[in-house]
């Protein structure tokens, strides 16, 4: 198709003009753009009032569209099932007789631990969480990974506030709104947690990589211990995330630490927990000891959050 | 030569007699930012992914609107569309303001030095404009806090390309839309 010939409108003054108002608002469009990026490079949070206001906007659609994944997930999932229903059959059956042997010796340590805790004293410091929320929403198509969190300050959620699902760690509260919060996946680039390898204790950081993986860099040079399939966790050094939640399987080795899949892929994750920042958490010494099962539900009272 | 075609509605209905009927101009100049705009909502689609897959589909439509109409979505549109992309989008606000911008005046000028397109040509164009966005995207986001390699992205611009055709066709489609003479003329 051939392009409108109004960049040349004849000898109309007033056309004139207003092609050229036209070239000078989408100039100073582009030195708008090249000025809030630079606002952004130095202060990354700033606008995030506007970027909150917009996503409260939108949040029911999103909610309504969180039901959806769910419900489709599900479909495939089923679907998937039938076409290797015979190995996986037999594989259960492996695993089953592998279980009860398991289970037989976690008795056994869940006895011990429970006797051994009640020798010390030690309160068990978890806490119900703050919320239960659904993703509605991720960056698909930024390399900045955020998710968009169901829940706000209404709900109790607050900056720096750690977000997990059942089976792992999936990143921390970034902004709060209302009743929408912006998360910071753990798969960010700009996500560094504090991690240890849950056998031996090896500690290293994990930053993402964008693109569903971590990099696991060990903060003790030397030889290389970490070998495929071993599991991190969090450390719990920098008083954010509470120790021992599972955030990486070590899927290949590098020069100073590894590469790693992530334990909790927020698109399988259909409800997400939010918890408290672990140093805010009451502290398990300064409560008297007293059965497990009184304290754990009296101790995080709302007035401690900050 | 007279072009004989066969008459038809914008959607497939039979076709009508609608003399005193004329499109609505709302629609018609309001459907293409509408469109750009709902498709920057894509981050609420039921869709967590963990890594950078989903093509920018509102800066393909923009493309697809600017190079099906051009005229009709003015060279200043791309600062206030991208500000609306940019606060879903998760790149720092300013990002798709700049590039958005960029692109509504290069396209100008490329038009003064490719009259004539056609279908390969502007498929190739609108790769080859959605490749360098996305590149200077992820470049931005890298300079605000990112850190990410650019060839993490080489699958999201092939997938973007490889659907363009896919955009245009939705375009199409809503540009019939948008000329559906559904407002009564005074007589």
């Amino acid at each position: 198709m051939a392009p409108p010939s109004d960049r040349r409108p004849g000898f109309s003054r007033r056309a004139q003009y207003s092609v050229f108002t036209r070239y000078v608002a989408a100039v100073s469009g582009v030195l708008t753009g090249v000025v809030l990026i630079v606002v952004a490079m130095f202060d990354p949070g700033s606008f995030a009032f506007l970027r909150q206001g917009a996503t409260e906007v939108v949040a029911p659609a999103g909610a309504a569209g969180a039901v959806s994944r769910a419900a489709g997930q599900g479909v495939t999932a089923r679907i998937g099932d039938y076409f290797n229903a015979a190995s996986k059959n037999a594989a259960m059956r492996r695993e089953l007789i592998a279980a009860r042997g398991q289970q037989v010796r976690l008795q056994a340590l869940a006895q011990e631990n429970r006797r051994l805790k009640a020798l010390l004293g030690i309160v068990d410091p978890a806490s119900p969480p703050v919320a239960v929320a659904r993703m509605i929403g991720s960056t698909s198509a930024s390399t900045r990974r955020f998710a968009i969190l169901g829940a706000g300050s209404r709900q109790g959620v607050a900056q720096r506030m750690p977000v997990r699902s059942a089976v792992g760690l999936v990143g921390r509260v970034l902004e709060v709104g209302p009743n929408t919060a912006r998360v910071l996946l753990v798969t960010d680039p700009e996500n560094v947690v504090p991690v240890r390898r849950s056998s031996d204790g090896v500690i290293a950081f994990s930053q993402g990589r964008a693109d569903g993986r971590l990099v696991l860099k060990l903060v003790n040079l030397g030889i290389n211990p970490l070998k495929r399939g071993d599991v991190f966790v969090t450390s719990g050094s920098g008083g954010l995330y509470r120790p021992g939640i599972p955030v990486a399987i070590v899927e290949s080795r590098t020069r100073d630490g590894a590469i790693a899949r992530i334990v909790s892929d927020p698109a399988a994750a259909e409800f997400v927990q939010v918890d408290r920042v672990f140093l805010d958490l009451p502290d398990p010494a300064a409560t008297p000891p007293a059965s497990p099962g009184a304290t754990s539900g009296a101790a995080p009272s709302p007035a401690s959050t900050p | 030569m007279a072009i004989v075609r066969k008459p038809q509605g914008p959607l497939g209905d039979p076709p009508r007699q609608r003399l005193d009927r004329a499109p609505s101009s709302i629609l018609g100049v309001g459907l293409p930012w509408a469109s750009v705009m709902l498709l920057s909502l894509a981050p609420f689609a039921p869709l967590v992914v963990s890594a950078p897959v989903m093509p920018p589909l509102a800066f393909m439509a923009l493309l697809a609107w600017r190079m099906l109409r051009p005229g009709l979505i003015p060279v200043w549109a791309g600062a206030p569309l991208g500000a609306f992309d940019d606060l879903y989008s998760g790149q720092p606000f300013g990002s798709a303001i700049m590039l958005w911008s960029a692109t509504m005046i290069g396209l100008d000028y490329i038009d003064t030095w490719l009259r004539w397109r056609g279908f390969a040509a502007d498929w190739a164009l609108a790769g080859a404009l959605v490749a360098v966005t996305i590149l200077f995207a992820t470049w931005i986001a890298n300079m605000t806090g990112g850190a990410t390699s650019l060839h993490l992205v080489g699958p999201q611009i092939l997938l973007a390309m490889a659907i363009n055709p896919a955009v245009v066709w939705l375009v199409w489609k809503l540009d019939k839309l948008r000329l559906v003479p559904i407002r009564e003329v005074d007589r």
